[in-house]
Protein backbone atom coordinates (compact mmCIF):
# COMPACT_ATOMS: atom_id res chain seq x y z
CA UNK A 1 0.00 0.00 0.00
CA UNK A 2 2.41 2.86 -1.35
CA UNK A 3 5.82 4.04 0.42
CA UNK A 4 7.41 2.88 3.28
CA UNK A 5 8.26 5.29 5.85
CA UNK A 6 11.74 6.16 5.42
CA UNK A 7 14.71 5.95 8.34
CA UNK A 8 17.89 8.12 7.41
CA UNK A 9 20.50 8.45 9.48
CA UNK A 10 22.61 11.67 9.09
CA UNK A 11 26.40 11.99 9.64
CA UNK A 12 27.91 15.25 10.08
CA UNK A 13 31.14 15.32 8.66
CA UNK A 14 34.15 17.68 9.06
CA UNK A 15 37.48 16.77 7.41
CA UNK A 16 36.55 13.59 6.32
CA UNK A 17 35.37 12.34 9.79
CA UNK A 18 31.89 12.04 11.76
CA UNK A 19 31.27 14.33 14.02
CA UNK A 20 28.21 15.45 16.57
CA UNK A 21 27.46 18.27 17.81
CA UNK A 22 24.35 19.78 19.77
CA UNK A 23 22.34 22.71 18.51
CA UNK A 24 25.17 23.26 15.51
CA UNK A 25 27.85 23.57 18.26
CA UNK A 26 30.12 21.21 20.94
CA UNK A 27 31.40 18.57 18.01
CA UNK A 28 32.45 15.01 19.36
CA UNK A 29 33.99 12.71 17.29
CA UNK A 30 31.69 9.89 16.32
CA UNK A 31 33.60 7.84 13.66
CA UNK A 32 34.70 7.00 9.97
CA UNK A 33 31.79 7.57 7.95
CA UNK A 34 32.35 5.10 5.79
CA UNK A 35 32.54 2.05 8.40
CA UNK A 36 29.52 4.03 10.11
CA UNK A 37 27.67 4.11 6.77
CA UNK A 38 28.28 0.82 6.03
CA UNK A 39 26.95 -0.38 9.54
CA UNK A 40 23.76 1.55 8.86
CA UNK A 41 23.06 -0.21 5.69
CA UNK A 42 23.48 -3.23 7.01
CA UNK A 43 21.07 -2.76 9.95
CA UNK A 44 18.35 -1.19 7.37
CA UNK A 45 18.79 2.33 6.88
CA UNK A 46 16.63 3.38 4.01
CA UNK A 47 19.10 6.26 2.54
CA UNK A 48 21.60 8.28 4.45
CA UNK A 49 22.75 11.71 4.27
CA UNK A 50 26.49 13.37 4.78
CA UNK A 51 26.18 17.07 6.16
CA UNK A 52 29.96 18.33 5.26
CA UNK A 53 30.45 20.86 7.96
CA UNK A 54 34.00 21.59 6.95
CA UNK A 55 35.09 24.95 8.21
CA UNK A 56 36.83 25.77 4.92
CA UNK A 57 35.12 26.11 1.71
CA UNK A 58 38.09 25.70 -0.31
CA UNK A 59 38.68 22.40 1.46
CA UNK A 60 36.00 19.76 0.09
CA UNK A 61 37.96 17.13 -1.14
CA UNK A 62 37.34 15.07 1.81
CA UNK A 63 34.40 14.96 1.27
CA UNK A 64 34.30 14.14 -2.46
CA UNK A 65 36.46 10.64 -1.38
CA UNK A 66 34.05 10.13 1.77
CA UNK A 67 31.27 9.46 -1.18
CA UNK A 68 33.11 7.90 -3.51
CA UNK A 69 34.42 5.26 -0.95
CA UNK A 70 30.66 4.48 0.63
CA UNK A 71 29.23 4.52 -3.06
CA UNK A 72 31.48 1.81 -3.34
CA UNK A 73 30.02 -0.27 -0.03
CA UNK A 74 26.66 0.66 0.06
CA UNK A 75 24.25 0.67 -2.74
CA UNK A 76 21.13 2.44 -1.35
CA UNK A 77 20.38 6.47 -1.81
CA UNK A 78 22.91 8.88 -0.37
CA UNK A 79 22.60 12.36 -0.27
CA UNK A 80 25.16 14.82 0.31
CA UNK A 81 24.79 18.87 1.57
CA UNK A 82 26.50 21.49 3.16
CA UNK A 83 28.74 24.39 1.69
CA UNK A 84 27.60 23.71 -1.70
CA UNK A 85 27.00 26.82 -3.98
CA UNK A 86 26.82 26.47 -7.53
CA UNK A 87 25.49 23.59 -10.01
CA UNK A 88 29.41 23.28 -10.83
CA UNK A 89 29.86 21.90 -6.96
CA UNK A 90 26.62 19.91 -7.10
CA UNK A 91 27.89 18.05 -10.37
CA UNK A 92 31.49 17.16 -8.46
CA UNK A 93 29.62 15.48 -5.50
CA UNK A 94 27.17 14.03 -8.08
CA UNK A 95 30.04 12.20 -9.75
CA UNK A 96 31.46 11.48 -6.84
CA UNK A 97 28.44 8.67 -5.96
CA UNK A 98 25.93 10.98 -4.64
CA UNK A 99 22.66 10.75 -5.29
CA UNK A 100 20.78 13.29 -4.44
CA UNK A 101 22.57 17.18 -2.99
CA UNK A 102 21.11 19.06 -0.16
CA UNK A 103 20.66 22.87 -0.66
CA UNK A 104 20.36 25.35 2.09
CA UNK A 105 22.09 28.36 2.35
CA UNK A 106 22.98 29.50 -1.36
CA UNK A 107 19.41 27.98 -2.53
CA UNK A 108 18.14 31.01 0.05
CA UNK A 109 20.56 33.76 -1.25
CA UNK A 110 20.39 32.74 -4.64
CA UNK A 111 17.21 30.86 -5.67
CA UNK A 112 17.66 30.41 -9.06
CA UNK A 113 20.37 27.78 -7.96
CA UNK A 114 17.35 25.35 -7.36
CA UNK A 115 15.60 25.66 -10.67
CA UNK A 116 19.30 25.29 -11.90
CA UNK A 117 19.93 22.01 -10.53
CA UNK A 118 16.61 20.43 -11.27
CA UNK A 119 16.99 21.28 -14.64
CA UNK A 120 20.17 20.01 -14.93
CA UNK A 121 20.07 17.02 -12.82
CA UNK A 122 16.52 16.81 -12.07
CA UNK A 123 14.21 17.49 -9.33
CA UNK A 124 14.83 13.82 -7.72
CA UNK A 125 18.04 14.85 -6.95
CA UNK A 126 17.32 18.51 -5.91
CA UNK A 127 16.93 18.98 -1.73
CA UNK A 128 15.91 21.75 -0.15
CA UNK A 129 17.45 21.98 3.07
CA UNK A 130 15.57 24.62 5.52
CA UNK A 131 16.72 24.84 9.37
CA UNK A 132 13.41 26.37 10.75
CA UNK A 133 13.53 28.28 13.88
CA UNK A 134 9.81 29.20 15.72
CA UNK A 135 9.06 32.60 15.95
CA UNK A 136 5.47 32.26 17.38
CA UNK A 137 2.18 30.36 17.36
CA UNK A 138 2.67 28.13 13.97
CA UNK A 139 5.21 30.10 12.51
CA UNK A 140 8.32 29.31 11.57
CA UNK A 141 11.90 31.78 10.45
CA UNK A 142 14.04 30.75 7.94
CA UNK A 143 17.78 30.60 9.64
CA UNK A 144 21.10 29.96 7.34
CA UNK A 145 24.82 29.76 8.08
CA UNK A 146 24.79 26.67 9.82
CA UNK A 147 21.85 28.19 12.10
CA UNK A 148 23.84 31.71 12.88
CA UNK A 149 22.18 33.64 10.77
CA UNK A 150 18.37 34.63 10.65
CA UNK A 151 16.61 35.86 6.99
CA UNK A 152 13.63 36.44 8.29
CA UNK A 153 11.85 34.89 5.49
CA UNK A 154 8.76 32.40 6.32
CA UNK A 155 9.71 29.12 6.33
CA UNK A 156 6.05 27.47 4.94
CA UNK A 157 6.15 30.34 2.08
CA UNK A 158 10.18 29.41 1.38
CA UNK A 159 9.38 25.57 1.40
CA UNK A 160 5.98 26.36 -1.25
CA UNK A 161 8.43 28.55 -3.29
CA UNK A 162 11.36 25.80 -2.96
CA UNK A 163 9.07 23.27 -4.61
CA UNK A 164 8.12 25.49 -7.25
CA UNK A 165 11.79 26.23 -8.19
CA UNK A 166 12.59 22.31 -8.50
CA UNK A 167 13.02 20.92 -5.25
CA UNK A 168 11.90 17.24 -4.75
CA UNK A 169 12.31 16.92 -1.09
CA UNK A 170 12.47 18.75 1.72
CA UNK A 171 14.76 18.27 4.06
CA UNK A 172 13.44 19.82 7.58
CA UNK A 173 15.28 20.67 10.81
CA UNK A 174 13.64 21.99 13.91
CA UNK A 175 16.18 24.26 15.40
CA UNK A 176 15.15 24.37 17.98
CA UNK A 177 14.89 20.68 18.71
CA UNK A 178 17.74 20.17 17.00
CA UNK A 179 20.64 17.45 18.48
CA UNK A 180 18.07 17.90 21.81
CA UNK A 181 16.81 14.55 21.27
CA UNK A 182 13.30 15.89 22.60
CA UNK A 183 11.14 15.03 20.08
CA UNK A 184 10.54 16.19 16.85
CA UNK A 185 8.21 19.92 16.26
CA UNK A 186 5.43 18.19 15.06
CA UNK A 187 3.42 21.10 14.22
CA UNK A 188 6.10 22.01 11.74
CA UNK A 189 6.48 18.96 9.99
CA UNK A 190 2.70 18.47 9.31
CA UNK A 191 2.06 21.91 8.52
CA UNK A 192 5.26 21.64 5.73
CA UNK A 193 3.76 18.18 5.17
CA UNK A 194 0.48 19.73 4.11
CA UNK A 195 1.88 22.68 2.33
CA UNK A 196 3.80 20.76 -0.58
CA UNK A 197 3.51 17.33 -2.34
CA UNK A 198 7.00 16.30 -1.59
CA UNK A 199 7.93 14.54 0.81
CA UNK A 200 9.21 16.11 3.77
CA UNK A 201 12.35 14.67 5.86
CA UNK A 202 11.60 15.38 9.42
CA UNK A 203 14.97 16.49 11.21
CA UNK A 204 15.81 17.77 14.60
CA UNK A 205 14.93 15.95 18.10
CA UNK A 206 15.09 12.08 17.11
CA UNK A 207 15.59 10.88 21.24
CA UNK A 208 13.42 7.97 21.50
CA UNK A 209 11.76 5.59 19.16
CA UNK A 210 8.22 7.01 20.25
CA UNK A 211 9.58 10.18 19.10
CA UNK A 212 10.19 8.70 15.36
CA UNK A 213 6.90 7.06 15.35
CA UNK A 214 5.24 10.46 16.47
CA UNK A 215 6.67 12.49 13.73
CA UNK A 216 5.60 9.72 10.99
CA UNK A 217 2.49 9.56 12.05
CA UNK A 218 1.06 13.10 13.46
CA UNK A 219 3.75 14.53 12.19
CA UNK A 220 3.05 13.27 8.95
CA UNK A 221 6.68 13.14 7.77
CA UNK A 222 7.75 10.92 4.54
CA UNK A 223 11.11 10.39 6.57
CA UNK A 224 13.09 10.68 9.85
CA UNK A 225 16.08 11.80 9.82
CA UNK A 226 18.43 10.89 13.28
CA UNK A 227 22.37 11.54 14.11
CA UNK A 228 23.13 11.20 17.68
CA UNK A 229 20.28 8.06 19.03
CA UNK A 230 22.33 6.48 16.09
CA UNK A 231 26.24 7.39 16.25
CA UNK A 232 26.03 6.69 20.18
CA UNK A 233 24.44 3.32 19.78
CA UNK A 234 21.36 3.92 22.21
CA UNK A 235 19.32 2.14 19.37
CA UNK A 236 20.44 0.78 16.02
CA UNK A 237 18.19 1.27 12.98
CA UNK A 238 17.36 -2.20 12.97
CA UNK A 239 15.30 -1.34 16.76
CA UNK A 240 13.78 1.78 15.45
CA UNK A 241 12.17 -0.14 12.61
CA UNK A 242 10.91 -3.43 14.06
CA UNK A 243 9.60 -0.68 17.16
CA UNK A 244 7.82 1.15 13.89
CA UNK A 245 6.39 -2.24 12.88
CA UNK A 246 4.89 -3.52 15.76
CA UNK A 247 3.08 -0.03 15.58
CA UNK A 248 1.75 -0.56 12.05
CA UNK A 249 4.20 1.73 10.40
CA UNK A 250 4.96 0.41 7.11
CA UNK A 251 8.66 0.01 7.00
CA UNK A 252 11.55 -1.73 5.14
CA UNK A 253 12.61 -4.46 6.75
CA UNK B 1 35.43 -14.94 -16.42
CA UNK B 2 33.23 -12.06 -16.11
CA UNK B 3 30.46 -10.97 -18.39
CA UNK B 4 31.24 -7.78 -20.26
CA UNK B 5 28.48 -5.52 -19.65
CA UNK B 6 28.03 -2.64 -21.94
CA UNK B 7 26.28 0.46 -20.24
CA UNK B 8 25.00 2.99 -22.51
CA UNK B 9 25.89 6.86 -21.93
CA UNK B 10 22.74 8.52 -23.36
CA UNK B 11 24.25 11.96 -21.87
CA UNK B 12 22.16 11.94 -18.76
CA UNK B 13 21.60 9.72 -15.59
CA UNK B 14 23.01 8.15 -12.35
CA UNK B 15 26.27 5.80 -14.27
CA UNK B 16 28.36 6.19 -11.92
CA UNK B 17 25.82 4.31 -9.60
CA UNK B 18 24.43 1.58 -12.30
CA UNK B 19 28.72 0.71 -13.39
CA UNK B 20 29.52 0.33 -9.19
CA UNK B 21 26.61 -1.84 -8.68
CA UNK B 22 27.04 -4.06 -11.56
CA UNK B 23 31.15 -4.44 -10.87
CA UNK B 24 29.64 -5.21 -7.16
CA UNK B 25 27.56 -8.26 -7.87
CA UNK B 26 30.99 -9.30 -10.75
CA UNK B 27 30.13 -7.76 -14.00
CA UNK B 28 32.58 -5.85 -16.09
CA UNK B 29 30.99 -2.89 -17.14
CA UNK B 30 31.95 -0.39 -19.73
CA UNK B 31 30.61 2.67 -20.27
CA UNK B 32 30.91 4.62 -23.74
CA UNK B 33 28.65 7.80 -25.22
CA UNK B 34 28.90 6.23 -28.78
CA UNK B 35 28.04 2.41 -30.02
CA UNK B 36 31.38 1.79 -31.03
CA UNK B 37 32.66 1.76 -27.19
CA UNK B 38 30.12 -1.07 -26.65
CA UNK B 39 31.34 -3.72 -29.33
CA UNK B 40 31.31 -6.79 -28.58
CA UNK B 41 29.76 -6.36 -25.06
CA UNK B 42 27.24 -9.88 -24.32
CA UNK B 43 24.91 -7.78 -22.33
CA UNK B 44 23.95 -4.05 -22.52
CA UNK B 45 22.33 -1.80 -19.91
CA UNK B 46 20.09 0.86 -20.88
CA UNK B 47 19.78 3.18 -17.24
CA UNK B 48 17.78 6.09 -16.85
CA UNK B 49 17.15 9.35 -14.44
CA UNK B 50 15.55 12.10 -16.44
CA UNK B 51 12.40 12.79 -18.43
CA UNK B 52 10.91 10.91 -21.14
CA UNK B 53 11.89 13.01 -24.13
CA UNK B 54 15.36 13.39 -23.18
CA UNK B 55 16.60 9.89 -22.19
CA UNK B 56 14.92 8.90 -26.15
CA UNK B 57 16.18 12.04 -27.96
CA UNK B 58 19.85 11.25 -26.17
CA UNK B 59 19.40 7.71 -27.15
CA UNK B 60 18.85 8.71 -30.58
CA UNK B 61 21.57 11.22 -30.87
CA UNK B 62 23.85 9.53 -29.87
CA UNK B 63 23.11 6.53 -32.41
CA UNK B 64 22.39 3.94 -29.68
CA UNK B 65 18.73 3.07 -31.40
CA UNK B 66 19.88 0.64 -33.77
CA UNK B 67 22.27 -1.39 -31.22
CA UNK B 68 19.56 -1.51 -28.63
CA UNK B 69 17.47 -3.22 -31.55
CA UNK B 70 19.90 -4.91 -32.74
CA UNK B 71 20.51 -6.75 -29.29
CA UNK B 72 16.98 -7.61 -28.99
CA UNK B 73 16.85 -9.14 -32.14
CA UNK B 74 19.86 -11.18 -31.85
CA UNK B 75 18.60 -12.46 -28.59
CA UNK B 76 21.41 -10.30 -26.19
CA UNK B 77 20.05 -9.52 -22.83
CA UNK B 78 19.29 -5.85 -21.96
CA UNK B 79 18.21 -4.64 -18.92
CA UNK B 80 16.75 -1.59 -18.72
CA UNK B 81 16.25 0.77 -15.94
CA UNK B 82 13.29 3.42 -14.88
CA UNK B 83 13.04 6.13 -17.39
CA UNK B 84 14.84 3.11 -19.78
CA UNK B 85 12.10 0.71 -19.03
CA UNK B 86 9.58 3.83 -19.85
CA UNK B 87 11.14 4.13 -23.47
CA UNK B 88 10.64 0.62 -24.35
CA UNK B 89 6.87 1.68 -24.70
CA UNK B 90 5.01 3.32 -27.41
CA UNK B 91 5.21 6.66 -25.85
CA UNK B 92 4.39 8.67 -22.70
CA UNK B 93 2.45 11.34 -21.20
CA UNK B 94 5.25 13.00 -20.28
CA UNK B 95 6.21 13.96 -23.72
CA UNK B 96 3.85 13.22 -25.96
CA UNK B 97 5.14 14.26 -29.57
CA UNK B 98 8.50 11.92 -29.26
CA UNK B 99 7.69 7.70 -29.99
CA UNK B 100 9.14 5.85 -27.52
CA UNK B 101 11.16 2.26 -29.10
CA UNK B 102 7.97 0.23 -29.41
CA UNK B 103 9.29 -2.51 -28.57
CA UNK B 104 6.77 -3.32 -26.32
CA UNK B 105 2.80 -2.06 -26.46
CA UNK B 106 1.51 0.39 -24.16
CA UNK B 107 1.49 3.58 -23.02
CA UNK B 108 3.21 5.46 -19.98
CA UNK B 109 1.07 8.04 -17.82
CA UNK B 110 1.22 9.78 -15.01
CA UNK B 111 0.08 8.90 -11.11
CA UNK B 112 -2.46 10.36 -10.14
CA UNK B 113 -3.05 10.04 -6.42
CA UNK B 114 -0.25 10.17 -3.63
CA UNK B 115 2.79 12.69 -3.39
CA UNK B 116 4.52 12.83 -7.09
CA UNK B 117 7.04 11.93 -7.72
CA UNK B 118 6.95 8.49 -5.97
CA UNK B 119 10.18 8.82 -3.41
CA UNK B 120 11.31 6.06 -1.33
CA UNK B 121 10.68 2.44 -0.88
CA UNK B 122 7.77 0.63 -2.25
CA UNK B 123 6.73 -3.00 -1.97
CA UNK B 124 7.17 -5.32 -5.78
CA UNK B 125 5.19 -8.20 -5.84
CA UNK B 126 6.39 -11.24 -8.10
CA UNK B 127 4.11 -11.73 -11.05
CA UNK B 128 3.19 -15.10 -11.86
CA UNK B 129 3.54 -16.51 -15.28
CA UNK B 130 5.88 -16.57 -18.27
CA UNK B 131 7.43 -13.29 -16.76
CA UNK B 132 8.13 -13.98 -13.45
CA UNK B 133 10.86 -15.33 -11.18
CA UNK B 134 12.61 -11.87 -12.64
CA UNK B 135 12.14 -10.29 -9.27
CA UNK B 136 11.83 -10.85 -5.48
CA UNK B 137 9.05 -9.75 -3.07
CA UNK B 138 10.98 -7.02 -1.68
CA UNK B 139 11.13 -3.44 -1.17
CA UNK B 140 12.88 -1.21 -3.91
CA UNK B 141 13.84 2.28 -4.15
CA UNK B 142 11.65 4.37 -7.22
CA UNK B 143 11.95 7.73 -7.75
CA UNK B 144 8.90 8.53 -10.65
CA UNK B 145 6.21 10.46 -11.86
CA UNK B 146 5.13 8.14 -14.60
CA UNK B 147 4.36 4.27 -14.88
CA UNK B 148 4.37 2.12 -18.17
CA UNK B 149 0.96 0.83 -18.92
CA UNK B 150 1.87 -2.32 -21.07
CA UNK B 151 -1.39 -3.76 -22.88
CA UNK B 152 -0.20 -7.32 -22.94
CA UNK B 153 -0.12 -8.45 -19.24
CA UNK B 154 2.33 -11.54 -19.42
CA UNK B 155 5.11 -8.69 -20.21
CA UNK B 156 4.84 -7.93 -16.66
CA UNK B 157 7.03 -9.20 -13.70
CA UNK B 158 6.07 -7.61 -10.95
CA UNK B 159 3.54 -5.29 -9.63
CA UNK B 160 3.39 -2.69 -6.92
CA UNK B 161 0.77 -0.06 -5.62
CA UNK B 162 1.11 3.61 -5.57
CA UNK B 163 -2.39 4.55 -6.04
CA UNK B 164 -2.77 2.65 -8.85
CA UNK B 165 -1.42 -0.81 -9.62
CA UNK B 166 1.52 -0.65 -11.83
CA UNK B 167 4.16 -2.62 -13.83
CA UNK B 168 6.91 -2.28 -12.12
CA UNK B 169 9.01 -4.83 -13.59
CA UNK B 170 8.80 -6.17 -17.27
CA UNK B 171 10.23 -8.90 -18.77
CA UNK B 172 10.00 -10.39 -22.37
CA UNK B 173 13.08 -12.49 -23.87
CA UNK B 174 16.30 -10.54 -24.12
CA UNK B 175 14.54 -7.79 -22.27
CA UNK B 176 14.46 -7.28 -18.57
CA UNK B 177 13.37 -3.83 -16.89
CA UNK B 178 12.32 -2.26 -13.71
CA UNK B 179 10.83 1.11 -12.51
CA UNK B 180 12.63 0.78 -9.57
CA UNK B 181 16.43 1.47 -9.15
CA UNK B 182 17.78 -1.62 -8.51
CA UNK B 183 21.69 -0.06 -8.43
CA UNK B 184 19.75 1.46 -5.47
CA UNK B 185 17.72 -0.95 -3.91
CA UNK B 186 20.33 -2.42 -1.37
CA UNK B 187 20.32 -6.03 -1.22
CA UNK B 188 16.99 -6.63 -3.53
CA UNK B 189 18.75 -4.58 -6.16
CA UNK B 190 21.62 -6.22 -5.84
CA UNK B 191 20.43 -9.60 -5.95
CA UNK B 192 18.44 -8.98 -9.07
CA UNK B 193 21.38 -7.61 -10.69
CA UNK B 194 23.47 -10.84 -9.85
CA UNK B 195 20.60 -13.01 -11.21
CA UNK B 196 20.66 -10.79 -14.45
CA UNK B 197 23.83 -11.44 -15.18
CA UNK B 198 24.31 -15.13 -14.51
CA UNK B 199 20.93 -15.96 -16.69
Amino acid sequence: MGLTKRIVPCLDVRDGRTVKGRRFVELVDAGDPVDLAARYDAEGADELVFLDITASIEDRGPMEQVLARVAERVFIPLTVGGGLRTAGDVERMLRAGADKVSLNTAAVLRPELLADVATRFGSQCAVLAVDARRTGPGRWEVVIHGGRTPTGKDALAWIREGVSRGAGEILLTSMDQDGTQAGFDLELTRAASRAVGVPIIASGGAGTRESIADVLTAGEADAALAASIFHFGAYTVGDVKRFLEARGIEVRQ
Amino acid sequence: MTTRVGVIDWGGGNLGSVVRALRRVGGDPVLAAEPGGLAGCERLVFPGVGAFGDVLGGLRGRGFEPMLREAVEAGRPVLCVCVGLQALFEGSDETPEVPGLGLLRGRVRRFTAGKVPQIGWNRVEPAGGGAGGVVDDAYCYFVNSYYAAPEDPSVVAGWTDYGVRFASAVAWGPLTATQFHPEKSGDAGLGLLRRWLER
